[in-house]
């Protein structure tokens, strides 16, 4: 069974079917693993004890991220470097990430259109998934179908998602190296990449680079790529703050400017490809490459690997804790019912929070001592 | 006790295989499929039936419906159900054929394991649901 256990013996216990799942997949059978990732995607009874069983096995893939407004040709683009990764004897794993219907979660997985190049290779393993979770949950199982794929054996996996809000920046930040898709003629798309989706973009690509104004777009991107050196550099080392002094060559002083790599900071690469033809994109492997080169040889893939992990501890328990409360609040009549009370004044919201959470306190306390 | 709430939702894979481009009827379906909460994974046009199977394998759904107006259903439903074994996803696979079927062939098919055939006029609402009551218990 999922969820804590009371005696705090924390390593999820394996079922015997799923004991089996695990060891096909190892094996190599597709079918096991397309069974594994929808147990994540269900977040179904017993998944955690599977991921954590294939933790220990994962670490070999390079994951890398593709985010893109709609249309920008992300799902070619992904299809063309499948392609040129088996090309090199590369076996390759995707997860493609669609929105759902806020209203009936149904959702239409339309990525797979694309993967023309691939169809019948079965060493490109494709799965759609649609953002069937609440908050967190999405990156969550994402970051989990990768696990599973990276277990598999995948030596690249390609995660693919519509750069559209903090969900899908969260998704695209559990890869190693993010891409960001851009298409020409786009000033005002530039501009609300600055957005957040700027930040996390390690190689820029202009797709569609045969179209007008492409040349434009690619100029706009290096500019605001070398702007990013100033203000958001700080930025972004505050945001992942806590990893910063684990670094030994990390200059104690906090000045912006040095808290970082110093000279082996990475540049964004900006890059054209023409997605449909295929063009450019060796050379957007290439960077991948270097980029992959880099984070070993500055030893940032560690930090960089810790900080995902922290965010997957905290993720987890903040989801295991709220579900608890969640049961609380069902114990107490449900959360309509609260928050009737609370229209008709008899309590008020901070009053209820701290009545929920209470018990819960209080067997932490118990525990503790 | 059940911490996290499971979140299941039934997949599905519209296929339109071989030589045939009419797709309106695959892509009326796929919609109002979604609009029931399905997840839909639309295959494109002109699949082999090998990457019908990649593509059910891969994508791990409970439903795979087959759209077929060109009459070539006999040949090519047998070769995704062959194939589906290949992979043993062929038991926990609800297998449905929409479009023009004729009855001697309809009976054949589900001789195969076709579970269910829908031809022209039949209500969005019966394919919906005989998928909701077939789809197949996973343990």
């Amino acid at each position: 069974m999922d969820g804590p256990q009371r005696d705090g013996s924390a390593t999820p216990e394996l079922g015997d079917r799923d004991a089996e799942l695990v060891e096909e997949l190892l094996a190599g059978s597709h079918r096991a693993l397309a069974r594994v990732i929808t147990r994540i995607e269900d977040r179904a009874a017993g998944h955690r004890a599977i991921v954590s069983a294939l933790h220990e096995h994962t670490g070999g893939a390079d994951v890398i991220g593709i985010t893109g407004s709609p249309g920008a040709g992300k799902s070619t683009l992904v299809d063309k470097l499948a392609a040129a990764y088996r090309e090199r004897g590369d076996t390759v794993g995707v997860v493609a990430v669609d929105p759902s219907s806020p209203y009936t979660g149904g959702a239409v997985l339309g990525d797979r259109i694309r993967m023309g190049s691939n169809v019948g290779d079965m060493d490109v393993f494709f799965r759609s998934m649609s953002a069937r979770g609440q908050l967190g949950g999405l990156s969550m199982a994402t970051a989990d179908a990768v696990k599973a794929l990276d277990a598999f054996g995948k030596d690249v996996v390609v995660i693919e998602t519509v750069g559209a809000g903090q969900n899908e920046v969260d998704v695209v930040r559990t890869a190693d190296t993010v891409a960001v898709l851009v298409q020409p003629g786009s000033g005002d798309d530039v501009q609300t990449l600055k957005a957040g989706i700027l930040e996390i973009g390690d190689v820029f690509v202009v797709n569609k680079a045969d179209m007008d104004g492409a040349e434009r777009t690619l100029a706009e991107l290096e500019e605001m790529v070398h702007r990013r050196e100033g203000p958001t550099k700080g930025l972004e080392t505050g945001h992942h703050g806590f990893d910063a002094p684990e670094h030994p060559d990390d200059p104690v002083d906090s000045d912006a400017s040095t808290t970082d790599e110093g000279p082996r900071e990475w540049t964004p690469e900006v890059l054209r490809t023409v997605a449909n033809t295929g063009e450019g994109v060796d050379e957007l492997i290439a960077a991948f490459d270097d980029h992959a080169a880099h984070l070993r040889e500055s030893g940032e893939i560690e930090a960089t690997k810790r900080r995902r992990y922290a965010e997957e501890i905290r993720t987890l328990v903040r989801s295991d804790v709220g579900a608890l409360a969640a049961d609380e609040i069902e114990r107490r009549g449900g959360v309509d019912q609260l928050a009737e009370a609370v229209r008709r004044r008899e309590t008020d919201p901070y009053s209820v929070a701290a009545e929920v959470v209470a018990p819960i306190v209080d067997c932490v306390e118990t525990s503790r001592e | 006790m059940s911490v996290e709430q499971e979140e299941r939702a039934i997949r599905c894979l519209v296929a339109k295989v071989g030589l045939d481009g009419h797709d309106r009827g695959a892509h009326v379906i796929a919609r109002a499929f979604r609009d029931a909460g399905f997840e839909v994974v639309y295959s494109g046009l002109h699949r082999a039936p090998e990457d019908i199977v990649q593509a059910a394998v891969q994508e791990d759904v409970d439903v795979l419906g087959i759209s077929i107006l060109s009459g070539a259903h006999n040949t090519l439903v047998p070769k995704v159900i062959e194939g589906l074994k290949e992979y043993d996803a062929f038991e926990d696979t609800l297998i449905l054929v929409g479009g023009i079927i004729p009855d001697d062939d309809e009976d054949e098919l589900k001789e195969l394991g076709v579970a269910e055939v829908f031809g022209p006029g039949t209500p969005m609402e019966e394919t919906i649901e005989f998928i909701r009551n077939n789809v197949p218990e996973r343990a």
